[in-house]
């Protein structure tokens, strides 16, 4: 197959991502899902079930020999990220995660996976130590959001995010990413530029957790499951609009039910998508990586509007260009 | 706090439409005057907001901006409904602000620098990021990279529109990656701070430039200061999350007064430039 048959092949149209890797257990249209969901509400507080499988649950069912990494070379260790190298089936793989606790003491000392800067810095040394080795990237998202205190802000929550999604964008490596429970607005984004990412049933990715939401636009905390519904941040929404490329079925009953179940759906998720990755030109990955969040936005443009296209490389020329449809 | 006024009279007889109270040093300033001086309190130098037009005519040479990407609107992607539906709160800032969306896109000069241009205006939804505003940024620094001419970005928002959900919040993703093709090719981005500049703006593309300038005493960070003082308990030391404090703690390279922004600005781009190649910038 050459390499431009394998893009436009491969090509995400109006369903989903063409790198992905469809096989059991991964749901790709909500109709797969089964019926009776459970509320968009329902599902924010099974998504922060304390019981629910945390990072480093996952990675030690997930992968072999997980050796963890630690610190940002300039100022701490955050806990509440982890991250490491591992392997997948023989081969290393960089991990790296939000970690929130199963305890209230755990959960103290993880922050309850609020990550400071120094946590999204040393994600980023990692990220580049997947770069320079030439090694696939696994995250794993489970955050409520970054922290929000005074000494983020002293530290630069803001920047750390911002630079983390930009090296991810154009990390030149495979990177996939499956979002665990909470995908919490920037602080999980920082973690969530990949060529796959993937959600477990019951997790959600939101712009503002729902509470949040309610106390701004309703003036009342007390309206976070109006907030829920109106945010569309839970599976099915969440393949609607392409924020996640698909879902990993978990155990009925949810993923706290059965780690081992849950971790294994994962792995062999991971498996597949890396496998299929590693093959395509890095090149290509960055190039679809780009266009993957390049799409996202619903806009109405009149047509023939004001501004000359920007100049397209050879790809998008070829591809089908998603502003002609004004979006996903 | 104190009422200062030069007549010594109460305030009912300055008819806001002719007279505004400086917020920091309570003078009572002439409307027309303050325009003149670009909104910039002559007694005490405080910064008033400035809309994205006056900020246009500030930095851009005189009629050389022309606007793009002027008719993209807001679609509802999710039927959102708060207290009000979300398309009847683009029309309510539509017609209050007479902007399309929060960000105003375009070709300028800046002292006969050719820029790709995008000013944000807080008046519109308090500045915030969807789909119009993220799109209208991406397609501006495409146009940079495309010309391979720098981009001047002035931020106002309070971040990422909720009423668009996880569409939103993707802007951050799909802004940053345009600005990260200028970072590679070495073509210049010039961010610049205004009151306010917080969270998903601030957390994207805002932060990322090579240079990063404030407007002095501006509300830059990340969580609202609401926010943080709940999470703390406690209230915030003053000029918690000022222009002043980021460039205390490393996070924004100078603090600029708005009058020597526009010159500010040109002598690094000028800097930037290829060496002997007029108006040229990258490879
Ligand atoms: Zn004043």
């Amino acid at each position: 197959m050459s390499m431009l048959d394998r893009i436009v092949g491969s090509r995400r149209g109006t369903e989903g991502n063409g790198h992905l890797v469809v096989e059991a257990g991964l749901i790709t249209d909500a109709t797969q899902l089964a019926s009776g969901r459970p509320t968009p509400w329902q599902t924010v507080q099974t998504a922060r079930n304390i019981a629910r499988p945390h990072a480093l649950d996952i990675i030690g069912r997930v992968f072999e020999q997980f050796q963890e990494l630690h610190g940002d070379r300039s100022f701490r260790d955050d806990p509440a990220i982890i991250g490491g190298i591992a392997q997948l089936e023989g081969r290393p793989v960089i991990v790296v995660g939000q970690q929130k606790g199963s305890s209230t003491e755990e959960n103290i000392v993880r922050n309850f996976g609020m990550p400071y800067p120094e946590g999204y810095r040393k994600a980023m040394r990692l990220y580049r130590l997947a770069q320079k080795f030439h090694l696939p990237l696994v995250t794993l998202v489970d955050t409520p959001g970054a922290y929000p205190g005074p000494e983020a802000e002293e530290r630069g929550q803001a920047e750390a995010i911002a630079s983390s999604i930009q090296l991810m964008t154009r990390l030149a490596v495979p990177v996939v990413v499956v979002v665990l429970g909470e995908g919490g607005s920037g602080g999980a984004l920082a973690l969530g530029v990949g060529d796959v990412v993937l959600a477990l049933e019951n997790a959600t990715y939101s712009v503002i957790s729902p509470e949040g939401c309610a106390a701004i636009l309703w003036r009342s905390a007390s309206e976070a499951e109006r907030a829920a519904v109106a945010m569309k941040l839970a599976g099915p929404d969440l393949l609607e609009t392409g924020v996640a490329d698909a879902l990993i079925r978990e155990p009925a009953g949810g993923a706290h039910t059965d780690h081992d179940a849950t971790a294994a759906a994962i792995k062999s998720a991971l498996v597949a998508q890396l496998d299929r990755l590693s093959r395509v030109p890095v090149a290509d990955l960055l190039s679809l990586r780009y266009e993957r969040f390049r799409s996202f936005g619903m806009f109405v443009e009149p047509d023939g509007g004001a501004a000359p296209a920007p100049a397209q490389p050879w790809w998008r020329r070829i591809l089908k260009n998603p502003l002609e449809k004004g979006g996903l | 706090m104190r009422l200062r006024n030069p007549f010594g009279r109460k305030t009912k007889e300055f008819p806001s439409h002719l007279w505004t109270q400086c917020p920091s040093c309570g003078e009572m300033l002439f409307n027309k005057q303050l325009e003149r001086n670009h909104r910039v309190c002559q007694k005490c130098g405080h910064h008033f907001k400035l809309g994205a037009l006056e900020r246009i005519d500030l930095l851009a040479d005189a009629k050389s901006f022309s606007e793009t990407d002027a008719d993209i609107v807001s679609s509802d992607p999710l039927g959102f409904v708060d207290s009000k539906p979300y398309p009847e709160r683009i029309a309510a800032a539509q017609a209050k602000s007479g902007h399309k969306d929060a960000v105003l896109t375009g070709d300028a000069q800046i002292a006969g620098i050719p820029v790709a241009l995008a000013v944000m205006d807080f008046e519109f939804m308090g500045g915030s990021m969807g789909s119009v505003v993220g799109e209208k940024l991406t397609r501006t620094a495409e146009r940079a990279y495309a010309d391979r001419k720098p981009l001047v970005i002035v931020s106002a928002s309070g971040g990422a529109r909720m009423q668009e959900g996880t569409i939103a919040l993707m802007q951050l993703a799909k802004t940053v990656a345009a600005v990260a093709r200028l970072d590679e090719a070495a073509i210049p981005f010039i961010s610049v701070l205004t009151d306010p500049t917080t969270g998903g703006v601030l957390a994207s593309f805002a932060s990322l430039g090579d240079i990063v300038l404030a407007e002095p005493g501006a509300l830059i960070g990340f969580s609202g200061a609401r926010v943080t003082s709940e999470t703390i308990g406690e209230k915030l030391p003053k000029g918690f999350q000022r222009s002043e404090f980021l460039l205390e703690h490393g996070f924004v390279d100078q603090v600029v007064p708005r009058t020597q922004l526009k010159e500010r600005i040109a002598f690094f781009l000028n800097a930037f430039r290829v060496a002997g190649q007029d108006l040229r910038w990258s490879l």
